[in-house]
């Protein structure tokens, strides 16, 4: 279906050299310019003022893909302003002197788990960030993105990722959370935001992940599951939609494609023998020949589909998904399919909290020598409902 | 821009400028001497928002706050701190919320894709306990994209909230006359019957299938009408359905797509699953497996994958040799 621009272009061009080049943290040095790129005004517009953190993550998250260095000042930098956007109360905030979210502290915590050093692993306060977890929780299981805020499934994910990492998960915090998220799995297969909505790819990423952080995604129903994220992959583009009957985007080749590694798990743990030894479930050519013909802005930066204009968080996550349709398996069993050049390969993803696999495995090495804090959960809840 | 002279004729003044804000001592943003991320933020966010940071540090509770933060939201309707503090002087300085209602109104309709606007909606609404306008306003919204998710999320919690499910049928089905590809309403159409009239009764469960078998005539290739005559009719199992496999097979010549051919799968998966006496197994089974491999090699190549894992799937669980 695409092969008439192989023709044209030669082999599918990573452009990653311009990737790696755009990826650069905006840094003291050149502030806000991003090398061989003076049009661009700055790294992002005022309306990312509250994603800070996101920023931080969706950076070096691009740059660990591409297999690019941050050097050690840059390292500490990012350290600095992410203890910056931590807030007294715990958890960390968009932005210095904002109230705390669990998004940004999501996005905080893989930002700091990727830099890997102890400088980053301190700056998180654990016992403050249980306490903010205990006061967005909710008495039905589900947890509001920040106190007086919306609940949706993305903030059982954010909770559950970042306490797993860190390693502050009590008998408690998660009580209820599972059956919430399962309540979530509607008459279509895939996940809604909430009990009732439409099946989508983002919110079934983020319950799914939670669940399998939580050992419950067996309660899952799997097979409709399954037969939901496998159509959402568009028969002519190759890439996914994020809900039936929508266009292709980008960034759910992570939050779509990204689903397979995590039921293939599944579905192993559940005893299945008939699962392939070498692919998942999707088309992984056409997803890799999707994001490398279609998603790649020439200068740089990866986007949503041809006409849009790049930007970080598209960036980020058409790198993820085109590295999980290029790694099969794990460290034991790994099975590699590299579409057009070898200089196209990214490094493996962690498919439950999308960085690289070393650094969940280091992250958690380091915070579970730790012991968990005492939980003050009883007394805490949402104590400002406006 | 003379920025340091007294307002003429209207041009907009600063804050750092503006006599009655000089007690204030604005807070610029603590990003630390080695900042990362930065933003190129214009002259009015700096003012704006170094003022709303003086303001949250004061925990000021005033009618300059008030209108601050309409400022502030306007730069960056994102910001869910300013949004909160908005609705703390809301409810401190008993500010009148229809005319909040106007407001959200405006900012909705202007950027309908913000979470924090439609959260701030909810809350007005609970506040004011009046559901009067929602409908209508939501509606108004999906006319202008009819499958925005906040959108929809607000419709279904207003609904459950305060009982409004009359009518709400008759909006799905003049939705999907519009566009019976909007999967968004196939999904409210699901949501309401579940919390009316339910799936449980013959005659409505009729109904449904006919009415899905309809959309599908008029379009063959519509996803959305396969899977919800599926998501119907799988509770019960495809396969207990009477005259269903008729049904569909005669829709096979003129309205063939992949998601027929994947629901016969789905339905002979369930023949075997229920173990069906009026049906043989292996001769099921084949039919199954022929039609997975019909779809991996010709019909729906996409998903090659996942066919032939069913196909293995079904030979493990059904085939005659099989353990269980």
């Amino acid at each position: 279906h695409t092969h008439g621009l192989w023709e044209e272009t030669g082999e599918p061009g990573g452009n990653l050299h311009r990737h790696r080049e755009n990826m650069q943290i905006p840094h003291r040095k050149d502030p806000g310019r991003v090398p061989g790129n003076q049009t661009q005004a700055l790294l992002c517009c005022e309306c990312l003022d509250a994603s800070r953190p996101w920023l931080c993550y969706w950076i070096l998250h691009s740059l660990e893909l591409l297999e690019e260095a941050v050097p050690a000042a840059v390292v500490s930098d990012v350290c600095q302003f992410l203890a910056r956007c931590q807030s007294p109360t715990g958890g960390f905030a968009g932005g210095p002197g904002q109230h705390a979210h669990l998004a940004p502290t999501y996005a905080a915590v893989n930002a700091l788990c990727i830099l890997g050093t102890e400088e980053a692993y301190n700056v998180i306060n654990r016992e403050k960030l249980l306490d903010f977890l205990y006061s967005v929780k909710q008495p039905d299981g589900s947890f509001v993105m920040h106190v007086g805020g919306e609940v949706d499934v993305r903030s059982a994910y954010c909770a559950a990722s970042v306490a797993s990492l860190t390693n502050i998960i009590t008998p408690t915090l998660f009580e209820g959370t599972h059956n919430w998220i399962l309540s979530c799995q509607n008459w279509e297969g895939g996940l809604g935001g909430m009990p009732g909505l439409e099946a989508h790819g983002g919110y079934t990423f983020c319950g799914t992940a939670a669940l399998v952080i939580l050992g419950k995604e067996h309660m899952l129903d799997l097979k409709a599951l399954l037969r939901w994220v496998t159509s959402r992959q568009m028969r002519f583009e190759g890439g996914f939609q994020g809900r039936c009957n929508k266009l292709v985007d980008g960034c759910y080749s992570f939050w779509q494609a990204g689903l397979l590694p995590l039921l293939h798990r599944a579905l192993f743990k559940d005893g299945d023998v008939t699962l392939s030894l070498s692919s998942w479930m999707f088309e992984q050519q056409a997803l890799q020949e999707y994001i490398l013909l279609c998603c790649q802005n020439p200068a740089g930066g990866l986007l949503d589909k041809p006409g849009k204009s790049r930007d970080f968080y598209h960036t980020c996550y058409c790198l993820s998904g085109l590295s999980v349709a290029q790694h099969f398996g794990n460290q034991d069993l790994h099975h590699e399919l590299v579409l057009g050049k070898e200089e196209n390969r990214l490094a493996p993803t962690h498919p439950v909290y999308n960085i690289c696999p070393e650094k969940v495995a280091q992250a958690i090495q380091h915070f579970h020598q730790l012991p968990i804090p005492a939980q003050k959960g009883a007394t805490a809840c949402a104590e400002d409902q406006s | 821009m003379e920025d340091d002279e007294p307002q003429r004729g209207g041009g907009y003044l600063f804050y750092r400028n503006r006599r009655e804000w000089a007690d204030l001592e604005p807070v610029p943003q603590d990003d630390g001497p080695n900042p990362v991320v930065k933003i190129a933020y214009s002259d009015r966010f700096t003012d704006v928002y170094d003022y709303f940071r003086a303001l949250l540090k004061n925990d000021e509770k005033s009618e300059r706050a008030f209108a601050l933060t309409a400022e502030a939201i306007d730069l960056n309707a994102a910001n869910y701190t300013v949004w909160h503090y908005r609705r703390v002087l809301l409810q401190a300085l008993e500010k009148d919320l229809r005319e909040e209602m106007k407001y959200i109104s405006a900012i909705i309709e202007d950027q309908p894709k913000n979470y924090q606007v439609w959260h701030h909606r909810r809350m007005v609404v609970e506040w004011l306990n009046d559901p009067s306008e929602e409908l209508q306003f939501i509606a108004e919204i999906l006319s202008q994209d009819a499958k925005n998710y906040h959108a929809w999320q607000h419709r279904q919690w207003v609904i459950q909230t305060f009982n409004l499910w009359d009518g709400e049928l008759e909006y799905v089905e003049e939705l999907l006359e519009e566009d019976v590809r909007n999967n968004s309403a196939w999904n409210q159409r699901h949501f309401v019957i579940t919390h009316t009239s339910t799936y449980s009764s013959p005659e409505v469960l009729e109904r449904e299938v006919q009415y899905s078998i309809k959309q599908i005539k008029k379009a063959p290739h519509n996803e959305s009408a396969w899977n919800y005559l599926k998501g119907i009719l799988q509770p019960g199992g495809l396969s207990s359905y009477p005259g269903l496999l008729e049904q569909v097979e005669e829709l096979q010549e003129s309205f063939s797509s992949p998601y027929l051919l994947g629901f016969m799968v789905d339905f002979f998966e369930d023949t075997l699953e229920t173990n069906n006496t009026k049906c043989n197994q292996t001769e099921t089974l084949n039919k199954a497996m022929e039609l997975c491999e019909l779809l991996a090699q010709e019909k729906d190549t996409i998903r090659r994958e996942y066919w032939r894992y069913v196909a293995r799937s079904l030979q493990s669980k059904y085939a005659d040799n099989g353990s269980q």
